[in-house]
C-alpha cells in the first residue's frame, strides 16, 4: 500500500492527481480550501437550530433518527452480557411497539465483535467496531492494521478508525493520508468511518481540512468524535463536515457519509442534526447509508418522544428498557 | 408547505438543470394553502446492512417540515385604534380613520385614526407640557427607571409584539421574534443606562470634547474634557449642572414600515434617555406595534405626554415636521422624502437627523470563507425581504470566484422557505404593500430590459397577499438602474471586480453611503477597505448585524446623524 495506489484512486479526477504525492502537495490542496469563518458557521448552526419540527415531520424525524443510530458501548467494563443486551435493544428498541425500527448498527470494541455477530448475524443491524488503537490512535501502523483485521475477521461490517491527530496537527498530512489508505485496504468490504476527533483539531478550518483529507484517502464516512474527548460533536462542526461532503460530491461525484458522535442525548438534539443535514448536504443524505448518530442514551429519549407523539402523553422512564 | 425547496438533485448538477420537483408550494396559510405537507413515511423498512447505501427514504419529495404556525391568539387586535395623546387614546379630531391590513393575506386587521393638523397641535402641546413640567427636569436616574421598565415589559410581552409585527408588516416570525423585538428591548436597556451618565458621554462640556474622541472612549473622553469635577459632585444632580448637556425639547420622529417597532425604539430610547419628549409618527402601513408600544408606556406609568403616537400618512408626517413647536426632527425613510424634510426644516432652527436609503455593496474577495460569505449575501439582501435600508443589494464578487459563489448562492436560495409569515420555519415573508410590490416588480422588469440575467429559485407564490420571489440578477453593469437605484426588495444585483482598487471604486460609485460588507480572510485587507469605503457602517465577514452600542447612520444621500451607541445621544442633546 503506497502512494502509487493512492494516486490511482484519484487518477480519473485530474485535478486531484497530485494530491497524494507529498506533504507539500497535500498541504496545497488542504490549505487551498476556502476558509471557514467560525462566527459565521456558529451563527448559521444556531439559526438552523430554531427550525420548528412538528407533527408528521417530527414523527418521521424520530423514526429516522432511530434508524440512524449506531448504538454504542465503548467502556473498559464492557462484557459479553452487556453487548448481548445492547444487541437485543438494537434489534427491537421498544418491546411494546414492534413498529419501532431497529437501529442502524451496534458499535463495540474489536474483541466483542464476535459476541455481537452471534446476536445479530443477518438480522438487519450492522456491526461496527472501533479500531486503530481507539481512541488515541497512538500505536504503530502495524498494530493499527492488526486491530482492524481483528475486527473484520470477527465479522465487523463497519470499521470506525481514528486519525493520527498528532500527525495532522504537525502538518504530516501524507502520513495521515497513508494510514487511512492502508486501513481502507485492510477493511476489505467493510465500510470505513474515519474519526477526525474534532475536539482535538480545535479550529473549523482544521475540521474542513481533515474532512477532505479523509475523503481523498477513501473514507466512506467521516465522523466527528470518539466520544472520549470533550467537546465531541457540535452543530458547527457537523455543519462544516456536511458542507465538506457536499462539496466533495460536487467535485468527484462520490457521496461520503457523516457520523456525529458524543454527547447527543436528546431527541431534540438529534432532530437538530437532521435539520443541519437537510439544509446543508441536502435530502440525499437523510438516510442511514449517509448519516449516522453514534449514541447510547439517545435511543430511549427518541422512544419516549415517539410514544408521546403517537399517544399525546409521556410515559415514565421505566416504560423504556435500560440495558 | 415550504416554499422554494432544496433542488439539488445529483450532486454535481448545476442548479438550473435541477428539476424543481413538486417542491414549490407555500408555507401553509389559512384558506390558501398549497399542497398539504408531504406525508412522511414513518416506520419504513428496517435498517439495512451497511452496503445498502440507499436505505429507506422518505416518500416523494423527502422530509419536509410540517406547518409550525405561531399562534396569533396571543395578541388581541382591536377593531379600532385611536391616537396616543397625552397618555390616553383618543380618536382624531376630525374622526378620520384608515385601514391597516395583513400584507400576507390582504385581510384588514384594524382601523386606525388618521391624525390631522389639529391632532399634531394637541400632541406637540402635550409633549411640550410634559417636557417643561416633568420630563426635562427629571433626574436622569429617574428617567432611566421608566426606560428599564419599558424594556422589561417589552421582553415580557415579546411574543405578542412579534406576532403583531409579523401580522402588520409581513415579516417572518423568526425575524420579528429573534431580531426586531429583542433588539428593540436592548435599545431601551442600553439607553436607560446612559440616562444618568450623560455628563460622561463626551458631548458638550466646557472643553468642547466632542464626538471625535474615538470610539469606545466615552467615559475617558468625558473625564478628560474637564467634567471630572461634575462627576464627583453631580451624581444626584444630573441635568441642571453647567457641564451636563441639555435636552433639545420636543422631538418629532417619523419612522418607516420596514422595522416598525425597532425603529420606534431607535427613536424613542435615546430621545427619552436624554430628557426629550416625543411625538412619534409610525408608517401608514404598519401602525400597530407603535400603538402597542404606547400601551406599554401606559403600563410603565410613563408620565402623560412624554410619548405621543400619531398614526397617519404622509400629510401627518409633514404637519409634524412643519410644526413650529417641535425642536428636533428625526426621520428614517426614503431619500426623496428626506430631501423634502430637509427643505422644510431649513432655516427653522430645528435640529435634524436623517437616515435614508442605500445601495450597499457587499464585497466578496477570492479568499473569502465561501459558505459564510454566501450566508452573508443571503442575510444581506433577503433578510426582511430586502426591506432594509442598509441591505447588501449589490454583490461585488471578485471575478476569479464569481462562478462558484453564484452557484453556491443559487443552491442556498433554493432552500429558502417562502410563505406564511407566522410559520416559525418561514425565511421569506410578504412584501409590505401593493405599492412596494409594484415598485420592486417595475425595477426588476427594467433590469431584464437592460440586459441582466434574472434568476429566481423554483418557487410558487401564495395567491393572495403581496409576494415577490428572491431574485438574483447576474451580468449587471454599474450603469444599470438595478445597480444604482434602491429597490428595497429581495432583489440582488451581482457585479464583478478584478482588484481591490476596483472593488472600492465600484462600491463607492453610488450617491448613497450607508453600509458595506467585506468578505475576506485577510485582516489587513478588511482595514484597508474600511478606510476607503464611503459608508457609515462597514461589516467585516458579517452583514446586517446590529447592536444598540454600535452607531448606525449614513453619508451623503443616505443621510446624516448617528443612531445607537454614545454617538446616538448627540442627536438629542444640545452640545
Amino acid at each position: 500500500m503506497g502512494i502509487e495506489q493512492a494516486s490511482q484512486v484519484i487518477a480519473d479526477r485530474p485535478w486531484l492527481t497530485e494530491v497524494a504525492t507529498s506533504d507539500a502537495a497535500l498541504r496545497q490542496v488542504l490549505h487551498g480550501l476556502p476558509g471557514v469563518d467560525q462566527v459565521g458557521a456558529e451563527a448559521r448552526a444556531a439559526s438552523l437550530a430554531t427550525r420548528s419540527i412538528k407533527r408528521d415531520a417530527k414523527l418521521w424525524a424520530l423514526d429516522t433518527s432511530i434508524r440512524m443510530i449506531d448504538l454504542t458501548t465503548l467502556e473498559g467494563a464492557d462484557t459479553p452480557g452487556k453487548v448481548r443486551a445492547m444487541c437485543a435493544k438494537a434489534l427491537r428498541p421498544d418491546p411494546a411497539d414492534p413498529a419501532v425500527p431497529p437501529v442502524a448498527a451496534v458499535c463495540v470494541y474489536p474483541d466483542l465483535v464476535a459476541v455481537a455477530r452471534a446476536e445479530l448475524a443477518s438480522r438487519g443491524v450492522a456491526i461496527a467496531s472501533v479500531a486503530t488503537a481507539f481512541p488515541s490512535g497512538r500505536a504503530s501502523l502495524a498494530v493499527k492494521l492488526a486491530d482492524v483485521r481483528d475486527a473484520t475477521a470477527a465479522g465487523a461490517d463497519e470499521v470506525d478508525m481514528v486519525i493520527d491527530r498528532g500527525a495532522f496537527l504537525s502538518g504530516r498530512y501524507g502520513q495521515v493520508y497513508e494510514e487511512v489508505r492502508a486501513v481502507r485496504e485492510a477493511c476489505g468490504s467493510a465500510h470505513l468511518k474515519v474519526i477526525l476527533e474534532t475536539g482535538e483539531l480545535a479550529t473549523l478550518d482544521n475540521v474542513a481540512r481533515a474532512s477532505w483529507l479523509a475523503m481523498l484517502a477513501g473514507a466512506d464516512f467521516i465522523k466527528t468524535s470518539t466520544g472520549k474527548v470533550s467537546p465531541a460533536a457540535t452543530p458547527p462542526v457537523a455543519l462544516v463536515m456536511l458542507a465538506a461532503v457536499r462539496d466533495y460530491a460536487h467535485a468527484t461525484g462520490r457521496r461520503v457519509g457523516v457520523k456525529v458522535a458524543g454527547g447527543i442525548r436528546t431527541a431534540k438534539d438529534a432532530i437538530r442534526y437532521l435539520v443541519l443535514v437537510r439544509e446543508t448536504a441536502g435530502q440525499e443524505w437523510l438516510t442511514p447509508g449517509l448519516f449516522r448518530i453514534g449514541a447510547s442514551s439517545l435511543l430511549n429519549d427518541l422512544l419516549m418522544q415517539r410514544s408521546k407523539q403517537l399517544t399525546g402523553q409521556y410515559a415514565g422512564p421505566d416504560y423504556f428498557t435500560l440495558d | 408547505m415550504t416554499g422554494i425547496r432544496a433542488s439539488r438533485g445529483q450532486s454535481a448538477r448545476p442548479p438550473d438543470e435541477v428539476a424543481p420537483a413538486q417542491s414549490a408550494d407555500v408555507v401553509g396559510q389559512r384558506g390558501q394553502r398549497g399542497e398539504a405537507a408531504a406525508s412522511p413515511s414513518p416506520g419504513g423498512t428496517a435498517a439495512r446492512p451497511p452496503d445498502d447505501v440507499a436505505g429507506p427514504r422518505p416518500a416523494g419529495r423527502g422530509w419536509d417540515y410540517a406547518p409550525a404556525p405561531e399562534s396569533r391568539e396571543i395578541v388581541t387586535i382591536a377593531a379600532e385604534y385611536g391616537l396616543f395623546l397625552d397618555g390616553t387614546f383618543s380618536p382624531a379630531a376630525d374622526g378620520r380613520e384608515f385601514p391597516t391590513i395583513n400584507p400576507a393575506t390582504e385581510e384588514p386587521l384594524a382601523r386606525v385614526a388618521l391624525a390631522g393638523p389639529a391632532d399634531v397641535d394637541r400632541a406637540v402641546a402635550a409633549a411640550r407640557q410634559a417636557y417643561e413640567q416633568v420630563w426635562g427636569s427629571m433626574p436622569g436616574a429617574e428617567r432611566a427607571k421608566y426606560l428599564y421598565r419599558i424594556a422589561r415589559i417589552l421582553q415580557e410581552r415579546a411574543r405578542e409584539f412579534a406576532v403583531l409585527e409579523s401580522l402588520d408588516n409581513g415579516k417572518p416570525i423568526r425575524e420579528s421574534r429573534d431580531v426586531d423585538v429583542p433588539l428593540a428591548a436592548a435599545h431601551f436597556f442600553y439607553y436607560a443606562g446612559w440616562a444618568d451618565k450623560l455628563e460622561y458621554a463626551g458631548i458638550g462640556g466646557a472643553s468642547g470634547a466632542g464626538m471625535t474622541g474615538g470610539d469606545g472612549g466615552a467615559s475617558r473622553t468625558g473625564v478628560a474634557g474637564g467634567t471630572g469635577g461634575a462627576s464627583r459632585t453631580g451624581v444626584a444632580g444630573g441635568t441642571g449642572r453647567g457641564m451636563a448637556p441639555r435636552p433639545l425639547g420636543v422631538a418629532g420622529q417619523v419612522i418607516p414600515w420596514n422595522f416598525p417597532l425597532l425603529m420606534a425604539a431607535w427613536k424613542l430610547a435615546p430621545a427619552l434617555a436624554t430628557g426629550n419628549t416625543c411625538v412619534l409618527k409610525p408608517a401608514e402601513t404598519t401602525p400597530l406595534t407603535a400603538l402597542l408600544l404606547a400601551e406599554v408606556c401606559q403600563q410603565a406609568d410613563l408620565p402623560p405626554g412624554v410619548v405621543n403616537v400619531l398614526t397617519g400618512a404622509g400629510q401627518t408626517g409633514s404637519a409634524l415636521v412643519g410644526h413650529p413647536g417641535v425642536n428636533k426632527i428625526a426621520f428614517t425613510g426614503s431619500t426623496e422624502v428626506g430631501k423634502e424634510i430637509s427643505r422644510a426644516v431649513a432655516g427653522t432652527g430645528k435640529r435634524l437627523t436623517l437616515e435614508l436609503g442605500g445601495k450597499a455593496a457587499n464585497v466578496v474577495f477570492d479568499d473569502a470563507p465561501v459558505d459564510q460569505a454566501v450566508e452573508g449575501i443571503v442575510n444581506g439582501i433577503f433578510f426582511n425581504q430586502g426591506h432594509v435600508c442598509c441591505a447588501g443589494s449589490r454583490l461585488l464578487v471578485q471575478e476569479s470566484v464569481a462562478d462558484i459563489v453564484v452557484e453556491r448562492l443559487r443552491e442556498r436560495l433554493a432552500t429558502l422557505r417562502l410563505g406564511d409569515p407566522l410559520d416559525k420555519n418561514t425565511d421569506i415573508g410578504a412584501i409590505n404593500s401593493r405599492e412596494q410590490l409594484d415598485k420592486i416588480s417595475a425595477l426588476s422588469a427594467i433590469g431584464e430590459a437592460e440586459g441582466a440575467q434574472r434568476w429566481s429559485p423554483p418557487c410558487r407564490l401564495p395567491e393572495r397577499g403581496y409576494w415577490f420571489p428572491p431574485t438574483v440578477f447576474t451580468g449587471v453593469s454599474q450603469s444599470y438602474r438595478i445597480a444604482r437605484e434602491e429597490i428595497f426588495g429581495p432583489v440582488l444585483s451581482v457585479l464583478t471586480f478584478r482588484t481591490p482598487e476596483e472593488a472600492v471604486t465600484k462600491a463607492n460609485n453610488t450617491p448613497y453611503g450607508l453600509s458595506a460588507g467585506v468578505w475576506t480572510e485577510k485582516g489587513s485587507r478588511i482595514l484597508w477597505m474600511a478606510q476607503r469605503l464611503r459608508a457609515g457602517v462597514v461589516w467585516a465577514n458579517t452583514y446586517n448585524r446590529f447592536d444598540p452600542a454600535s452607531p448606525f447612520g449614513g453619508y451623503r444621500e443616505s443621510g446624516f446623524g448617528r443612531e445607537g451607541g454614545r454617538h446616538g445621544l448627540a442627536a438629542y442633546l444640545d452640545a
